[in-house]
C-alpha cells in the first residue's frame, strides 16, 4: 500500500510538471499579453516598463524558469489582469464550481439509478423504451442547446426559475454556498440540471447494462433459491456488483464535470471557475490559466486516487493487504 | 411411504413456441421422506432444468409448459411468487453444480447467510449469526466465528461447497435438491463431502435429489435412481437393481463406460455417439441411433413405461437380466 501510494505521487508530480510546460508554452504561443494590457496609445517608453514590471521582456526560458522556481515556494504567480495572487482567485471561484458539480453529480445518481434499474430489470418493455430513448436524446443533444432550452422554457416561458448568476449565498460550516438559501437554490437548479443530463444518461446506462450482465449470474439464482425477497436481491447483490464499475467511471467523471463545466458556467453566467477560464484565456492572462490547468489537474490525480481506494472498499477481491 | 416430492409428467421447453426445445420432455419421478434419489444422466439431458423447474428458478425465454410438481401434496407449478419464495431455502433447498460462482463475490459469507435465515424466520440478527456460524462448523469448516467474516474468494472451491452446503441446511429443509456439486471438486473433497452430506440428511431426516452424471457417485450415496436421457427418465429403481441388472441399454452402457465396473486390463467400452441435442431427437425412442439391441420398431413409436415392482424402464428391448 505504501508503495502504491509513493509511486502514485511520483507520477502525479511529473504528470504535474509537464502540464505546466506545456501550458506555459501554449499560452505564449497564443499571443503577447502586453497587447491586451498595454493602452494602444501608450509610448514605447511606457510600454517597455510594464513589460518589464510584469517580467515579459525576458526571454521564454527564463520566465519558466523563474516560474517553476515560484512554484516550488507556493507562487504560481499574480494574474496580469487583477493583479492578485493566481491561486487565491482560482480558489475563491472554486465553491461555486464545486457546488454546482457535487449538485449535477447528485441529480445524476438519485435519478440515474433507479430508472437504469427499472429499464434493465424489464428490457425490452415500454418502460425500458421509454427510458433509453430520453437517454440517447441525453446523450446526443449538445448541452449548451440543452441549457438554453431549460433557460426558454422554465425561465422565459413558465417563469419558474431565474437562469442568471448565483442568487443569494449563505455559508454553511463557513464555506459560502448558495446551498444554504431558498433563492441561491433556486439559482442553483437550471444550471445543476443543465450538468447533469449528460451525466445522467450516462448513469442510466451503465446501471442498466450492469444489471442486464448481473441478473442472469448464478449467484443471483442462488439468491432466489434462498428465499431471498426480489426486492433484496436487487438492492442488495445485484446494485452492489454494480456499483463497482460505477464508482470508477463516476469518480472519473466528476473530475470533468468540474473541469468542462466551462460550458454550462458560460451559459448560466455561473461566477465559478470555468467562466474565470474564459474570461482568462481571452486576455491572455497566463498566469490564472496555468494555475487553472495545475489545480484541474490535481484534481483529476486526487478524484484518481480517491477512486482506487474505494474501488477495493467496494470489490473485496481487490483489497489491498489483508489476508484471509 | 409417504412422498416428499412428486414430479410428473414434467415439461420445460425454451426456444420460441414455434421451435420449441425441449430440453425437460415429461420427466415423472418421486422422492420419500428421508430417501436419496440419485438422478444420473450425460451433460445435456436435462438434469439441471429438472432440478431448477421443482423450485421455479428456470430463467426466460425457459418455461414449464406441462406436468405437475406436488411438495407434500401442494402443486408447485404455476404457484403464486411469494408462495414460492416462502418454500424456496425453507423448505427446499438447492446446492448449485458450481461453488465458484454461486456466492455472490462482493458480499461476506455472514451477509449471505444471516440474509438466508432473515429471509424466513423472524429473529434477531445475533442469533441469525449464531445459527450460521453453527451451520459452517457442522459441514466441517474449521474455525467458523472467523470464516464468517470472510469473502468468497478467500475460500477454495471445496470450502465454498460447503459453505452452500451450509446455507443449504441453515432452515433444516425437507428436501434438498443438489445439482452435481462435487463435479467441480477433486476426488478426496468429493468423497469428504459426499460421506458428510450423507451423514446429515440421515441426521436429519431430510430427502435428498442428488443430480450427477456419474454413476460411481450415485451408488455410493443413494437408495433409489433415476436414469435420464434426452429429456426423459428412461430408467428408475432401487440403486441395487438398477446398478447390478439394469433394463435399459443406456444404463448399461453408462456402466460399461464406467472405470470401476471394468474388469481389470479390460478397455471401458464407451457408449458410441453422442446424446442428440434437444432439437435434433431421433424419432421413436431418443436413444436408438446409438443402441447396440435396437430394432426397426424403436424407430416407430415411444416406448411407454414398464413397470415391475419397484422399478421402471422405457424400452421395447429390455436386457434380460433385468428379469432375473
Ligand atoms: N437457456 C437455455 N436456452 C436454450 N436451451 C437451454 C437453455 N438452458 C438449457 N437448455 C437446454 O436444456 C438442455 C438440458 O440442460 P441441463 O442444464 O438441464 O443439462 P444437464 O443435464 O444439467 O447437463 P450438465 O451435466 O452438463 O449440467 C440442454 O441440452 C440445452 O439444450
Ligand atoms: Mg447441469
Amino acid at each position: 500500500m505504501t508503495v502504491f501510494v509513493i509511486r502514485r505521487l511520483l507520477q502525479s508530480l511529473v504528470v504535474l510538471a509537464a502540464t505546466a510546460a506545456i501550458v506555459f508554452v501554449g499560452v505564449y504561443a497564443i499571443g503577447d499579453p502586453a497587447e491586451m494590457l498595454i493602452a494602444p496609445d501608450a509610448t514605447p517608453a511606457e510600454r517597455a516598463q510594464v513589460e518589464a514590471s510584469l517580467g515579459l521582456d525576458r526571454p521564454l526560458p527564463a520566465q519558466f524558469l523563474t516560474f517553476v522556481v515560484n512554484a516550488l515556494h507556493g507562487d504560481l504567480g499574480r494574474s496580469f489582469v487583477f493583479n492578485q495572487p493566481s491561486i487565491s482567485l482560482i480558489l475563491g471561484r472554486l465553491p461555486a464550481t464545486l457546488e454546482l458539480a457535487f449538485v449535477a453529480i447528485v441529480i445524476a445518481l438519485a435519478l440515474g439509478i433507479p430508472l437504469g434499474l427499472l429499464a434493465g430489470l424489464k428490457p425490452r418493455s415500454a418502460t425500458d423504451e421509454a427510458i433509453m430513448t430520453g437517454s440517447i436524446l441525453g446523450f446526443s443533444l449538445p448541452n449548451f442547446w440543452q441549457g438554453m432550452m431549460l433557460i426558454m422554457i422554465f425561465s422565459v416561458w413558465l417563469g419558474w426559475l431565474p437562469s442568471t448568476g448565483r442568487g443569494t449565498t449563505g455559508t454553511i460550516f463557513g464555506v459560502e454556498t448558495s446551498l444554504a438559501t431558498w433563492d441561491g437554490l433556486r439559482h442553483l437548479i437550471l444550471p445543476a440540471v443543465n450538468l447533469a443530463l449528460f451525466k445522467l444518461a450516462l448513469v442510466i446506462r451503465l446501471t442498466r447494462t450492469g444489471v442486464r450482465e448481473t441478473m442472469p449470474l448464478d449467484f443471483v439464482k442462488f439468491a432466489r433459491a434462498k428465499g431471498l425477497t426480489e426486492r433484496r436481491i436487487v438492492l442488495v447483490h445485484v446494485l452492489k456488483t454494480i456499483m463497482v464499475p460505477l464508482v470508477t467511471v463516476i469518480g472519473m467523471e466528476i473530475g470533468s464535470l468540474i473541469a468542462f463545466g466551462v460550458v454550462t458556467e458560460t451559459i448560466f453566467a455561473w461566477p465559478g471557475i470555468g467562466k474565470l477560464l474564459i474570461d482568462s484565456i481571452m486576455r491572455l492572462d497566463r498566469p490564472v490559466v496555468v494555475a487553472y490547468l495545475l489545480v484541474v489537474v490535481s484534481l483529476f490525480i486526487v478524484l484518481n486516487f480517491t477512486v482506487d481506494v474505494l474501488y477495493s472498499i467496494l470489490d473485496p477481491r481487490i483489497r489491498v493487504g489483508r489476508g484471509a | 411411504m409417504v412422498a416428499v416430492l412428486q414430479v410428473e409428467g414434467l415439461q420445460t421447453w425454451f426456444g420460441t413456441k414455434d421451435a420449441p426445445v425441449r430440453a425437460v420432455d415429461g420427466v415423472s419421478f418421486s422422492v420419500a421422506r428421508g430417501e436419496i434419489l440419485g438422478l444420473v444422466g450425460e451433460s445435456g439431458s436435462g438434469k439441471s432444468i429438472t432440478g431448477f423447474s421443482i423450485l421455479g428458478l428456470v430463467d426466460p425465454p425457459g418455461r414449464v409448459v406441462g406436468g405437475r410438481v406436488l411438495f407434500q401434496g401442494q402443486e408447485l407449478v404455476g404457484a403464486p411468487p411469494e408462495t414460492l419464495r416462502r418454500i424456496r431455502g425453507k423448505k427446499i433447498a438447492m446446492i448449485f453444480q458450481d461453488p465458484m460462482m454461486t456466492l455472490n463475490p462482493v458480499l461476506s459469507i455472514e451477509t449471505q447467510m444471516v440474509e438466508a435465515v432473515l429471509a424466513h424466520d423472524d429473529t434477531p440478527r445475533a442469533e441469525a449469526r449464531a445459527r450460521a456460524r453453527d451451520a459452517l462448523g457442522l459441514v466441517g469448516i474449521p474455525s467458523p466465528e472467523e470464516r464468517l467474516g470472510a469473502y468468497p474468494h478467500q475460500f477454495s472451491g471445496g470450502m465454498r461447497q460447503r459453505v452452500a452446503i451450509a446455507i443449504a441446511l441453515l432452515h433444516k429443509p425437507d428436501l434438498i435438491i443438489a445439482d452435481e456439486p462435487t463435479t467441480a471438486l477433486d476426488v478426496t473433497i468429493q468423497s469428504q463431502i459426499l460421506f458428510e452430506v450423507r451423514r446429515l440428511a440421515d441426521a436429519f431426516g431430510m430427502a435428498l435429489v442428488w443430480i450427477s452424471h456419474d454413476l460411481g457417485v450415485v451408488a455410493s450415496l443413494a437408495d433409489r435412481v433415476a436414469v435420464m436421457y434426452a429429456g426423459r427418465i428412461v430408467e428408475s429403481g432401487g440403486v441395487d437393481d438398477i446398478l447390478d441388472r439394469p433394463a435399459h441399454p443406456y444404463t448399461r452402457g453408462l456402466l460399461d463406460a464406467l472405470p470401476a465396473t471394468a474388469r481389470r486390463g479390460e478397455r471401458l467400452r464407451p457408449i458410441p455417439g453422442m446424446a442428440p441435442a434437444p432439437t435434433a431427437r431421433p424419432s421413436g425412442c431418443a436413444f436408438r441411433t446409438r443402441c447396440f439391441a435396437a430394432g426397426p420398431d424403436c424407430a416407430a413409436a415411444e416406448p411407454e413405461p414398464t413397470r415391475a415392482g419397484e422399478r421402471q424402464w422405457r424400452c421395447f428391448h429390455p436386457l434380460a437380466e433385468a428379469a432375473a
